[in-house]
């Protein structure tokens, strides 16, 4: 048996040393009523025959994020340097655990203040937690923070926030008798009219927190200063869910007023995995540093005075504080955090700027291109930075069919999304050439009726 | 070595590992990209001033050896299950195989785009579903979904499926209950899921005190959680009474599997009579904990909480030529909705599958029964070294209390810090709360006969030492890369982040 070491004459030896007969001696506390059949499932496998099975479902994948996948929409393709998986692969930070006896945990505890550090940098703000689950749920445990720190019970969320994330929101909301609204937006944006609107109509109510996404989920960038600056005229807290690669090129959040980033960080060498394990981060202004849910790591000094890393603030935690936790988090994406941090290393300030840098070219090459074809537009005309929204002759989902047959995935459909009545939602990144942009604008091209 | 004394008011501490930030220099880029290959507008013309930020954010700025050794160096500072045992209890170190990291590393499955269309990722969706089969078997239950991210996500996300069962009954129910044995997430998610939490007394045998249950239990009850066996790595007996207790009310029983090491093909949640389970697969099913997460926390649910499921959901269907097809749904009107993005760790649900796979059901089997009986070996080496409060057999964890070495001047933390000179990461200490000065011990299964004979003579010499000389004991650790850390300044003067 895989993975078993004991021998049947270790067995015999260990139970004789406990002073039991059998196993089933034991298994005494487990009532006969409830002890299991045999479980009911297929035959072992041994690593040859697993692998096997396994190209062969893998072979039942057809298609793959290579450069002529345009698809984003919270789950981006980039470049994963070799140095980031060869050293994130290291079975010293794979195979520990949480790090709760710092002694022996130096290596984790320092990557994660690396990595705090880092989201502070690029958020422009204080703090940082040690990570969370993904952007959806950090928008949820965001959502928390600002209920509690203004013992309020009302979560105001942008309709340009990506669909996923506000059913998130609307699924905590609703299980902790919060009440969820949402702002609409016009020309694909959320204005700063239509957010002062919604608000004052709010009245008593008042609000916790608003909820908005840079770019929003159609790539848009909105004007997020006066958004904040409205929000706190509200006595609200302000929340940008922001793309961290763009925080190379755009406003920070804690410039433009946030007092609160949240967002995932998988852009930064986390694989794309179909879905997960991504990595949400949670950054916030200094007086929000005890209301951060999950772990923190703090630098402070060991008894001989060398610099040492803890977990710290832990009376904020679940292990500590229970039901008066700041939040139910326990495990978080550290494995997750450590790519990001490696990769924020190795791409440094010039590397990072490049990156986003060529996402913004070849998005805007990508989408003039395509707003030149006859039956296509851009659906919306704010500023975006490296997905936009095609207005499509035909519904999105039909042409996504029907570029999928040239090899290429060219989108998101958002049929009747935004007031559109026909789209797609093009993501275009440094992984996608020249020349498999101008696949994708011919295909379009040839699918327009 | 410096000591104490030498240490000078105000000097700046000795540094082991300079971060990233002391290590770069301006104008060095070890990074490798192409050169743009479309017309280069102006940034200015693309995007508003006001949009821009004015700085560009303070990266390092290292070369690609400079990252290769640093993140190296940090590496040897940590310990791990490759470089040692863990007896952490309720956390389950077992062996990570390297076959699952090399699965999860082909590009077939970690290239996969979440919005690639259901028709292109049939191996995935057909691997996922065949997964919540076999959780379904291993558990008793009807049907799972894959998507939390953590055990603790996994019971908010069941306590979520308990409320919307009420709510559709037209029942307000208030209260979860767990026992004062359980896992802080325990509390922690109830309230997350809107819930007042009442504690449950736990009996002088380890157990749930039925009467004080009975007491407690009422129409307001939405739920008891429980984790069977408990974190004193006792199986709770009277647990069909428990159910009808429970269920005789109208609340439910949920069940977190952080202990399900310990019953595989054993004892089946289901047959107990929970309604809800979630299992952490980080734990059971050897996908690796990564110095804290990810995690996986699965929830399964008999076939009542089925239709209040998370979405999406896959579903399975027979296509033209009578192959499986799969696909995934959103309709589902009574769904709690969506708990995170996309479908769930499936990096991770890979490697667990590739586990179950590899085990089988004897192998699944005979690993709990191991973890049993490495536990109890285990226990019967340290019983007359320090006091069992629990008699009799344990499943696969037990506690053991350091009362007799507190009363010598040594505390369990001390004991846990001399381990690491022995070069051992310690037990599970101060938990559960019900034990005094407690170490929870959790061997596992993948560990041979010498390896706890040997942590076994380490925590024998430290008993021995905390008699006759209990300095060297508070005074441990000596041989780690750091000492003791000061956590209080760490907490008084919070350093989160670097600041140059």
């Amino acid at each position: 048996m895989p993975y078993l070491p004991h021998t049947a004459a270790d067995r015999e030896a260990m139970l004789t040393t406990i002073g039991a007969s059998d196993m089933e001696e034991l298994l005494d506390q487990v009532p006969t009523a409830v002890r299991s059949k045999p479980l009911l499932l297929p035959a072992a496998l041994s690593e040859p025959e697993l692998l096997h099975e396994l190209d062969a479902l893998a072979e039942r994948n057809t298609r793959s994020a290579g450069p002529r996948s345009f698809l984003g929409g919270g789950a981006y393709n980039h470049h994963i340097p070799a140095v980031v998986s060869a050293l994130a692969s290291r079975s010293e930070f794979v195979t520990s655990y949480t790090p709760y006896q710092p002694e022996i945990s130096q290596g984790t505890l320092q990557v994660i203040y690396e990595w705090q550090s880092l989201i502070c940098a690029l958020t422009g703000l204080d703090v940082a937690n040690a990570s969370l689950y993904d952007a959806a749920t950090a928008c949820a445990e965001a959502a928390m923070i600002g209920v509690n720190a203004t013992n309020r019970s009302t979560v105001v969320a942008a309709s340009t926030l990506n669909p996923m994330y506000l059913e998130v929101l609307r699924t905590y909301c609703w299980s902790q008798g919060l009440q969820l609204r949402v702002v609409m937006a016009e020309g694909g944006c959320i204005s700063p009219s239509s957010l002062r609107a919604t608000l004052a109509d709010l009245g008593e109510e008042k609000p916790a927190v608003a909820i908005l996404q840079s770019p929003n989920y159609f790539g848009l960038i909105e004007d997020q200063a006066s958004l904040a600056q409205i929000t706190h005229e509200f006595g609200a807290l302000y929340v940008t869910c922001a793309n961290p690669l763009s925080l190379a090129i755009l406003a920070p959040p804690g410039e433009i007023g946030a007092d609160i980033a949240v967002g995932d960080a998988q852009p930064f060498g986390v694989a794309l995995s179909y879905g997960g394990p991504y990595v949400g981060y949670v950054a916030a202004r200094e007086s929000l540093l005890r209301r951060l849910p999950g772990r923190i790591v703090g630098a402070s000094v060991d008894n001989k005075g060398r610099k040492a890393y803890v977990l710290t603030l832990q009376a904020r935690e679940q292990h500590i504080r229970r039901e008066k936790a700041t939040s139910n988090i326990c495990s978080n994406h550290a494995l997750c955090a450590t790519v990001a941090t490696i990769y924020l290393s190795y791409m440094g300030k010039a590397g990072l700027l490049e990156v986003a840098h060529l996402c913004l070219q070849k998005a805007h090459y990508a989408a003039e291109r395509i707003a030149e074809l006859p039956g296509y537009g851009l659906a919306f005309e704010a500023p975006f930075f490296h997905e936009f929204v095609v207005k499509t002759p035909r519904p999105g989902a039909v042409i996504r069919e029907a570029l999928m047959e040239r090899g290429i995935l060219a989108g998101i459909p958002v049929d009747g999304q935004a007031g559109l009545t026909y789209g797609l939602l093009v993501c275009v990144t440094e992984q996608n050439r020249k020349e498999d942009i101008d696949a994708l604008v011919q295909g379009l091209g040839e699918c327009a009726a | 070595m410096t000591s104490s004394s030498d240490k000078q008011v105000g000097a700046s501490p000795t540094v082991i590992e300079p971060t990233i930030f002391e290590l770069s220099s301006a104008g060095r880029a070890g990074y490798s990209l192409p050169a743009c290959d479309v017309p280069d507008a102006p940034v200015e013309r693309l995007l508003p001033q006001h949009s821009r930020r004015a700085e560009r954010p303070a990266l390092p700025e290292l070369s690609e050896l400079q990252v290769v050794r640093h993140f190296t160096r940090l590496s040897r500072l940590n310990y791990s299950i490759d470089g040692g045992f863990y007896p952490l209890g309720s956390c389950t170190m077992k062996y990570n195989p390297k076959l699952h990291e090399k699965v999860a590393s082909d590009t077939r499955w970690s290239s996969l785009h979440p919005h690639q269309p259901d028709a292109t990722v049939q191996g995935v969706l057909a691997m996922l579903f065949r997964l919540q089969g076999y959780l379904c078997k291993i558990g008793g239950m009807d049907a799972f979904t894959l998507q939390p991210a953590a055990g603790a996500h996994g019971e908010h996300t069941g306590l979520m499926l308990i409320r919307a069962f009420h709510e559709k009954k037209g029942e307000r129910r208030t209260e979860v209950l767990a026992p004062d044995s359980a896992h802080g997430t325990n509390p922690a998610s109830a309230v997350a899921a809107g819930y007042k939490v009442v504690q449950v007394r736990s009996n002088a045998q380890g157990r749930v005190d039925v009467e004080d249950l009975r007491r407690l239990v009422g129409p307001q009850t939405a739920a008891l959680m429980l984790t069977n066996p408990n974190t004193l790595g006792l199986f709770e007996s009277e647990i069909l009474s428990i159910a009808d207790i429970v269920h005789q009310t109208g609340g439910q029983l949920y069940y977190d599997g952080a202990n399900l090491n310990a019953i595989m093909g054993v004892s089946r949640p289901g047959d107990m009579g929970f309604d809800v389970v979630h299992f952490n697969l980080h734990k059971t099913m050897t996908t690796p904990h990564g110095g804290g997460g990810p995690g996986t926390g699965p929830v399964g649910v008999k076939s009542h909480l089925r239709p209040f499921l998370p979405i999406p959901v896959i579903e399975r269907s027979t296509g033209a030529a009578g192959a499986e097809q799969y696909a995934l749904t959103t309709e589902r009107p009574d769904s709690i909705g969506r708990v995170r993005s996309f479908f769930g760790n499936v990096g991770l649900l890979l490697r667990a599958y590739a586990y179950i796979r590899s085990m089988g059901p004897d192998g699944l089997t005979q690993a709990s029964h191991d973890a049993v009986l490495s536990a109890n070996y285990l226990k019967a080496l340290l019983q007359d070294s320090f006091d069992a409060p629990y008699a009799g057999h344990c499943m696969h964890e037990f506690v053991l209390s350091g009362r007799r070495q507190r009363a010598q001047g040594v505390k369990t933390l001390d004991i846990a810090k001399r381990l690491l000179d022995y070069g051992y990461h310690p037990p599970t200490i101060y938990f559960p709360l019900v034990v005094e000065e407690c170490m929870m011990i959790e061997p596992t299964e993948t560990e041979d006969r010498a390896t706890l004979e040997a942590f076994a003579a380490a925590l024998v010499a430290i008993a021995r030492e905390a008699a006759e000389q209990p300095e060297v004991v508070r005074a441990a650790p000596q041989n780690t890369p750091v000492s003791r850390i000061d956590e209080a300044l760490a907490a008084r003067k919070p350093d989160v982040r670097w600041k140059g």
